[in-house]
């Protein structure tokens, strides 16, 4: 059985996960030192997610991607022009914070509006992607949210596969304990998954994606709503931790000494 | 403001308490205000007993079939009836899976707001606060909140247990109509990635992680993955160890290579991975770079052995680097073991 599913990702941009960031305490509560100023990519999860939306897509004729996203749109433009290569996409961007600091249910809000502003979504082949954690607020509370919001409560988080039996039914593995995989199968859409890593590659860039995608995403960016995304809670304070530890670098010590010392530690009580 | 406190558990597959629900009773109980039980499983009698002595004022349970299992849609339903019948303002609860995936939901059903991953909870007075980290472990905030009802979710290890004896409870049940629409999934079952061997050990003493170091090439020029993948299942096998992978080796795995064939991205610890929870740590042959080391916020000790001194470890990322080849280390570590 064929489905043409309708794949809606959500997804915000998170800082390159290289960068150092330092938090600073501003009017409106804790922000990143120069966070405009650091490079910025497509919130790694999401990103999974996308790429696992892409390939569902692929394999179910007349499928097709959406990625709705809260980002400030000049970061959101440079993160789709990668991302924009690599999987065919229609953007929905909504302009607000990227921040971590902001409210998990006011993200969703914003991100439910831009999803029922969708023309023609049908919950019958309705499938909501997204990543399971953000790499900012890493909160899993998301993606909950937006699912009550569209009355969706077939949900899934820390999702690693999927896959679609002959007649049409859902089969989901999500992480539980003890790196395990909870089995489930729920009878078909709207579902909402999290994903977690999944089992694709980063797909490469493909500049003819890119060319065909770039057409509608400028005119999405330009077009984005200013959603109105609070802080919250109340911060009482925001620190870097003093991890900094003072390490001993044991150098030209015989092996049998170094296995020695990791023994008697690795066996003390 | 006066606050209503309710502890959610949700009972195991014999229909006991897992130890961290213990460990967020341990935290229910440090806050002032009215106490109240909620438990969500197939049969919950025996678990409220075995926290009957808690001093909670009641004991609220959403028992039968459908609860038995972790799915949204049937937890949801639990969760908001037992959270509405006890006028709670304050939900606390154990992360673990199963409640992470459906409580922020019913924060949102409830219009109050969830925080996950706490690590943390301070009660002054009048005011809570709690500590969690943003941005994966880089940075720990401390926030309270003025909207109720509050869930928070716990993480492991955090607090020390509940203790107390068994006591009887009038256990108050809360019906909750099971429609169609609420049972559209069907949970089937568990499974390890790869089923020989277990290799995620949450309550073991020591984390070991495997840096893509162990598939480059060494000394005499040529890889040496099978010998890798003894040392390391051997390792595993005499330590009792739990595996962490960097990103790196657990991608190489991903793209087909053949290298450590227990090996999957569950291992996989960092920003893009887990956070574990172990007193100790072992590296070998992984670089240290921060992405990684994040995932390391909650490890007490670390020791790393690498050949290169200038890795991200010996940056004040570990309290020992051994500068050496971990291939020999290794081997001379597991006979010392073994001999033990
Ligand atoms: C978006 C994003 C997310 C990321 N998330 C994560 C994450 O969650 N987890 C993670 O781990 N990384 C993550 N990374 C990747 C991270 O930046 C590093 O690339 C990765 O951790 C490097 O892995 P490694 O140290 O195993 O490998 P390498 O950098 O290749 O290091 C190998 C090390 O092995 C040592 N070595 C080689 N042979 C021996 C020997 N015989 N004895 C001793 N030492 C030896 C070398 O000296 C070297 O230090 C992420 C990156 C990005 C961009």
């Amino acid at each position: 059985m064929n489905i043409p599913y309708q794949i809606v990702v959500c997804g915000g941009v998170v800082p390159d996960p290289l960068q150092t960031l330092e938090p600073i305490a501003t009017a409106n509560g804790p922000a990143l030192k120069n966070e405009l100023l650091l490079p910025h990519v497509l919130d790694p999860w999401s990103a999974h997610a996308l790429y696992e939306a892409a390939h569902l897509a692929r394999r179910s004729a007349g499928s097709k991607v959406w990625l709705v996203s809260v980002a400030p749109k000049t970061k959101l433009q440079q993160v789709m022009m990668t991302i924009g290569q690599r999987v065919p996409l229609e953007l929905v961007a909504i302009e607000g914070p990227a921040s971590g600091f902001t409210d998990a249910a006011d993200v969703a809000a914003a991100l439910a509006a831009g999803i029922e502003g969708i023309a023609g979504l049908d919950q019958s082949r309705l499938l909501l992607f997204g990543g399971w954690e953000s790499a900012s607020r890493a909160a899993g509370a998301t993606m909950q949210m937006v699912g009550e919001r569209l009355g969706i409560i077939d949900q899934f988080q820390g999702v690693d596969e999927l896959s679609v039996a002959d007649d049409g039914a859902l089969r989901i593995l999500e992480r539980i304990e003890g790196g395990q995989h909870q089995v489930s199968v729920c009878s078909g859409p709207p579902v909402l998954l999290g994903w977690a890593t999944g089992n694709l590659p980063e797909p490469p860039n493909h500049p003819q994606i890119g060319m065909q995608n770039m057409r509608a995403i400028m005119p999405a960016l330009q077009k984005a709503r200013t959603a109105q995304i609070s802080g919250g809670a109340r911060f009482e304070s925001v620190t870097l931790p003093k991890q900094q530890r003072a390490t001993r670098i044991v150098k030209d010590k015989p092996v049998e000494e170094i296995a020695r010392e990791i023994v008697t530690w690795v066996t003390a009580e | 403001m006066a606050e209503t406190i309710l502890f959610l558990g949700h009972t195991e597959a014999a229909g006991e308490l897992s130890r961290i629900t213990l460990e967020a009773l341990g935290a229910a109980k440090s806050l002032a205000g009215e106490r109240v039980v909620g438990l969500v499983g197939r049969e919950t009698l025996h678990a409220a007993e075995s926290i009957g002595s808690c001093g909670a004022s009641r004991f609220l349970a959403v028992t039968g079939e459908p609860f038995s299992v972790s799915r949204y849609a049937t937890d949801c339903a639990a969760a908001e009836a037992i959270c509405r019948a006890a006028g709670a303002t304050i939900v606390i609860a154990p992360h673990t899976s199963r409640w992470a995936r459906s409580l922020p939901g019913v924060a949102q059903r409830l219009g109050g707001r969830a925080d996950t991953h706490i690590t943390g909870i301070t009660s002054n007075g009048s005011s809570l606060q709690v500590a969690r980290w943003f941005y994966r472990q880089r940075m720990e905030a401390l926030l309270g909140r003025a909207q109720r009802p509050w869930i928070l979710l716990l993480e492991s290890g955090c607090r020390a247990a509940w203790q107390g004896d068994t006591a009887p409870v009038t256990l108050e049940n809360i019906e909750v109509e099971i429609t169609p629409a609420l049972v559209r999934t069907t949970v089937t079952g568990k499974q390890a990635p790869r089923s020989e061997l277990q290799t995620i050990r949450p309550d073991a003493a020591l984390l070991f992680v495997a840096g893509a170091g162990w598939t480059k090439k060494q000394k005499d020029g040529a890889m040496h993955v099978g010998q890798a993948a003894e040392l390391i299942s051997r390792f595993l096998e005499v330590s009792q160890a739990s595996l962490g992978s960097s990103k790196s080796l657990v991608d190489l795995s991903g793209e087909g290579h053949a290298v450590l064939p227990f090996l999957s991205h569950l291992n996989q610890v960092g920003q893009t991975g887990s956070t574990p929870r172990h007193p100790k740590g072992l590296a070998t042959c992984c670089h240290g770079e921060e992405p990684h080391v994040v995932g390391w916020r909650f490890i007490q000790e670390r020791r790393a052995v690498n050949l290169d001194p200038n890795c991200g470890w010996a940056r004040g990322k570990a309290d020992v680097l051994y500068v050496a080849d971990a291939f020999e280390v290794m081997a001379r570590v597991n006979a010392l073991l073994e001999e033990r």
